[in-house]
């Protein structure tokens, strides 16, 4: 395939990518909004054009099963899922990245039930947070793309040997048919070269994965998983830098949008991003002095990255699109306060859970829920959160 | 296992906590749960290896006579092999006792 640029349902680009990065096993099982992915590919793998095993399972827990025997053997292993998918694979998904497999998930996000709904929020990753796994936020098709590319480039760094998750919001994303730039083949084999694993299943050197832990070496094993995830840091850097040596698109932890002469800043993740962008510039121009603050990446978080792009501003409006129930904020909200708790210059934090499962959020949203934000903060009231356009 | 459990620090672990000695669970005696240990009387006992079969922690090993007794390192005293013996031959008896 030749580098080309063209209007593409981004769920078949991100497909393509898949292809494109050569995977030798697919673990899946179609569901909203995640199906286009995986119909693709297993359309490619039929015709012969990827030689790789596409497993058609029974269910998401079935999957990931079948994504951490192939990662344990040393195969390139890709899947797909979605919010209720993702509930059902819970299980494995913890074991996965436990194991070190170097798994790439696109996580197509979409609200978990209830009530049964298929539209968008974070609901369905925000419950995985704390698994191990690297996550990654995307805000459009290119960057689906493109970041299929890089989480297999993280996870499969001898150094860092963990799944990563590709977040991509549900409908906003996959359904969207956008401009995207594909790469050539020889750039991708380039950037992606075959990987190999320390230890793998194989009968000639025999080992034991996914052992029991006693209480004498849990704590260790636990350690060794959060030492795994840190220092992957620099090598998702690096990955993101290269990428952007190889295509001239460059990704970076945080991202900020006229922020340099911010009094205040609304903080996004995924697709909100662009339409936050868009009412920042409406604003500037009646006057107000906002910038944009985009985490894309989730877990490891980088809080010094981010503290570096906050500090010294006078309030940070915070997007959720996830509420933990009896909480003291939404999810990345109370974890940013928790990060800048006590650093000089911290900013106070608004906190707004908006565009729960699928729910527009408009220009006009954005622009009131910037303008309340900043009321809200300079009259102090910084607890807790506020539900956007709550009927009652 | 190169150490005891209790001594490995966690830069020691091999990633994933993958084990790659074979067998090492050997050198966990799981003995030490036993509170009651199964005593067989070998007069009765018809060799018939039904302990030996049923055995979960594969602990019971034959005897020179031809008898089956358990490994009491690892023996766990579960009492699977007195519940399965068809003659009941094995009797478990307390540890303090």
């Amino acid at each position: 395939m030749a580098k080309v640029r063209k209007g593409i349902e981004v769920s078949i680009a991100m497909a393509d990518a898949v292809a494109q990065a050569n995977v030798d096993v697919i673990g899946a099982y179609p569901i909203t909004p995640q199906t286009h992915i995986v119909e693709h590919l297993s359309e490619i793998v039929a015709n012969g054009e990827l030689d790789a095993e596409f497993v058609p399972v029974d269910s998401e827990h079935s999957a990931m099963s079948v994504c951490c025997g192939s990662a344990a053997v040393g195969a390139r292993t890709f899947t797909s899922t979605s919010s209720q998918g993702l509930a059902l694979m819970a299980e494995i998904f913890y074991i996965a990245a436990a194991m070190r497999l170097p798994i790439v998930m696109a996580l197509a996000n979409r609200s978990l039930s209830g009530p049964l709904s298929i539209w968008n929020d974070h609901t369905d990753t925000m419950m995985v947070r704390d698994a191990g796994w690297i996550h990654i936020f995307v805000e459009n098709g290119q960057e689906s793309y493109d970041n299929i590319f890089t989480a297999f480039r993280i996870a499969e760094d001898a150094g860092v040997m963990l799944p990563v998750a590709v977040n991509f919001d549900g409908f906003i994303l996959t359904h969207m048919i956008e401009p995207i730039e594909y790469e050539d083949n020889e750039t991708i084999a380039k950037y992606l070269p075959p990987f190999k694993m320390k230890n793998t299943l194989h009968p000639d050197n025999p080992v034991s994965m996914g052992c029991f832990g006693m209480p004498e070496i849990y704590t260790e094993a636990q350690m060794q998983r959060e030492n795994s995830i840190r220092s992957a840091y620099p090598t998702i850097l690096k990955a993101w830098e290269e990428w952007g040596k190889l295509t001239g698109r460059y990704y970076h932890p945080v991202e900020t949008y006229r922020v340099e002469d911010a009094d205040y800043c609304i903080v996004t993740m995924g697709s909100y991003g662009e339409t936050a962008m868009e009412v920042v510039d409406s604003l500037r121009q009646e006057g107000e002095k906002v910038g944009v603050v985009k985490i894309r990446l989730w877990r490891p978080f980088p809080v010094d990255e981010f503290c570096k792009v906050v500090l010294g501003k006078e309030s940070l409006i915070v997007i959720d699109r996830a509420i933990s129930f009896g909480g003291p904020g939404g999810p990345v909200a109370s974890e940013l306060r928790s990060a800048l708790y006590k650093k000089e210059g911290a900013p106070v934090i608004v906190n707004t859970v908006a565009g729960l499962a699928g729910r527009d959020v408009s220009r006009n949203d954005f622009r009131n829920i910037i303008l309340d934000g900043k009321a809200r903060a300079q009259k102090g009231e910084t607890e807790g959160f506020t539900l956007y356009g709550l009927r009652g | 296992m190169a150490k005891p459990m209790e001594q490995i620090k966690w830069q020691e672990l091999e990633p994933g906590s993958v084990v790659v000695e074979v067998g090492n669970a050997l050198e966990y005696e799981t003995g030490t749960w036993r509170s009651e240990k199964p005593v067989v009387n070998k007069d009765q006992c018809i060799k018939c290896g039904v302990c030996w079969l049923f055995c979960p922690d594969g602990c019971i090993v034959k005897a020179p006579e031809g008898h089956f007794e358990a490994n009491l390192l690892y023996c766990k005293g579960c009492a699977i092999c007195a519940k399965e013996c068809p003659v009941g031959c094995i009797t478990m008896v307390s540890e303090e006792e």
